[in-house]
């Protein structure tokens, strides 16, 4: 059984706790540049690795609060605890919320990159 | 040169019992990979070797190898609890797993090989007013598609499943059922066995400790793989990896709605028999039967977080064995005897992804989550046409991974029940 540190209430045991599955998703935004694929990656993929990986919780049994944790899913070893709005600070965690590919759709990294770009101009 | 396989008949055992059974040609070869091959299969778990096998057998398609980075039939195909039928509430799922289930009914014919296919009937369980009209609906949508399916009321039950209780004043009291009765289990190691006998009869190379480590692929088309024996060169790669899906789909660039989940059992010491069939509970949550050694199989629902790790979190061995109890007091002081975990791929729908990619050559068969076993000789055999002529088929078509854009998903969660 996992042994989890919430943020808030300290180390409780797993059964009072829900996964509520990947972290750090964004939304895309609703524009006509979004496509259909991107969409449906944004409500379906899953980045789903095969080593370390960021979650939100919740203490639903407990304080009811939510957070975010990093964990390796072959060795169950939790790395960091952290509340929701900051971002990891552990070596481990910050390799993990590097590799997602979920956080942002492609057309906005290009946005992203344009943005870059003109700002150097 | 290819060595003829024995037959596996009565004559055969008589004829190698004068030789102690120190005679018996090896089941399968142990090959080291060529250079070259028609078509790879990644995986040799149980649907991995039929596609292999209905490739050979059907398609004339020869010269493949299916590369396995542990051992034949080591992953989830050795991992489950065996169960089969094919009463599923949408066409879609109806059709591929009626289709595996009449492959089921001929299979150890066709393989030479006796899987132990055992009809039994599976029994889904009641345990509310609500539940019951609900499993009605479905019982009637099953049957309009051909599929045999029967509800029965607690009187029946307790006649066909004599160590059930069906007091009304229990917490969870036996309401009614549904109950395919051409449902059943196999076993599910000689299913393994079996396609892999077969498969390699026709020539088809299983490599065992053959870990892919890379896919190649040269303007949108696959070439080959690298793999711990070595660079292969191929031009159809067949990927059927279970759990590990996205693992190799990262390999790519390829990205699957899928999540990796355990999903537990447990297996009793043995007992007498006192249990002829499969029972399901959705209420409860469990599944269970009793396998020919007399142990009692018992399964539940995945882990609630994402691993793979293959042993699963203690909450849910728990609760399996809390739910068994409720619902078979007389289990109460059975010692469990082993535990184990599979890493299974579950998609959003809980429906399989069988499908071409946007690389030609590649193909996906994955994201059977919970109900894999239920559906391998189907699986091979529509994949195995797939990846023949690029094309899907009928059964197929509406299992695409571009279902998830078009929104055309086949929602299977509520309908499929516990043990899906």
């Amino acid at each position: 059984m996992l042994n989890i540190e919430c943020p808030y209430c300290g180390f409780r045991d797993e059964i009072e706790f829900s996964c509520g599955g990947e972290a750090h998703i964004s939304r895309p935004e609703l524009n006509d540049k979004l496509s259909d694929k991107e969409w449906s990656e944004y409500l379906y993929s899953s980045y789903n690795p095969k080593g370390l990986f960021i979650e939100r919780w919740v203490h639903s049994a407990g304080c009811r609060q939510w957070f975010n944790m990093v964990r390796n899913t072959v060795t169950n070893e939790i790395y960091e605890v952290y509340k929701i709005g900051s971002l990891p600070k552990t070596k481990e965690g910050l390799l993990a919320f590097k590799n997602n590919w979920r956080r942002k759709t492609k057309s906005e990294l290009i946005d992203l990159k344009k943005k870059k770009n003109n700002g150097k101009k | 040169m290819l060595e003829k396989k024995q037959k596996y008949s009565i004559f055969s055992i008589i004829k190698n019992s004068f030789s102690y059974h120190q005679n018996w040609q090896k089941a399968w070869r142990n090959p080291e990979p060529k250079k070259n091959y028609d078509a790879i299969i990644v995986g040799a778990g149980g649907h991995g070797l039929a596609s292999a096998y209905y490739l050979a057998s059907i398609h004339g398609i020869k010269n493949i190898a299916v590369i396995e980075k542990g051992w034949l039939g080591g992953g989830n195909t050795g991992r489950n609890t065996t169960i089969i039928r094919s009463n599923y509430l949408w066409d879609e799922s109806a059709s591929i797993y009626e289709h595996s289930l009449k492959l089921w009914e001929n299979l150890s014919n066709e393989l030479n090989f006796n899987v132990m296919f055992s009809q039994r009937g599976v029994l889904t369980i009641a345990h509310s007013e609500h539940e019951l009209k609900e499993m009605s609906r479905r019982v009637n949508a099953i049957r309009l598609n051909g599929i045999d399916s029967e509800i029965l009321n607690p009187s029946q039950i307790k006649r066909f499943v004599p160590i059930i209780d069906i007091d009304q004043k229990l917490r969870y009291p036996v309401m009614g059922g549904f109950l395919q009765k051409r449902g059943g289990t196999a076993r599910h190691d000689a299913v393994a066995w079996g396609y892999a006998r077969a498969a390699d009869s026709y020539g088809v190379d299983i490599i065992q400790n053959c870990e892919l480590h890379e896919i190649i692929h040269k303007k949108n088309k696959i070439t080959g793989v690298v793999t711990s024996k070595g660079k292969i060169n191929t031009k159809k790669l067949g990927v059927v990896v279970a759990g590990h899906s996205s693992v190799v789909a990262d390999k790519i660039g390829i990205k699957l709605p899928i999540q990796s989940r355990p999903l537990q059992a447990l297996v009793s010491e043995p007992i007498k028999p006192i249990l002829d069939t499969v029972i399901m509970s959705n209420a409860v949550h469990m599944y269970i039967s009793q396998s020919d050694k007399g142990e009692m199989v018992l399964g539940a629902g995945v882990d609630k977080y994402n691993s793979y790790g293959q042993k699963g979190s203690f909450p849910v061995t728990q609760h399996m064995i809390a739910s068994a109890v409720e619902l078979f007091p007389i289990l109460s002081r059975l010692r469990m005897l082993r535990h184990w975990g599979g890493i299974v791929d579950t998609c959003p729908d809980a429906s399989p992804i069988i499908s071409k990619t946007e690389i030609e050559g590649l193909y996906f068969n994955c994201g059977w989550g919970t109900g894999g076993f239920k559906a391998t000789p189907g699986s091979g055999h529509v994949f195995a046409d797939l990846i023949a002529k690029d094309k899907p088929n009928s059964i197929s078509k509406p299992f695409s991974i571009e279902r998830f854009e078009k929104g055309k998903l086949i929602d299977e969660h509520g309908a499929a029940g516990v043990a899906h």
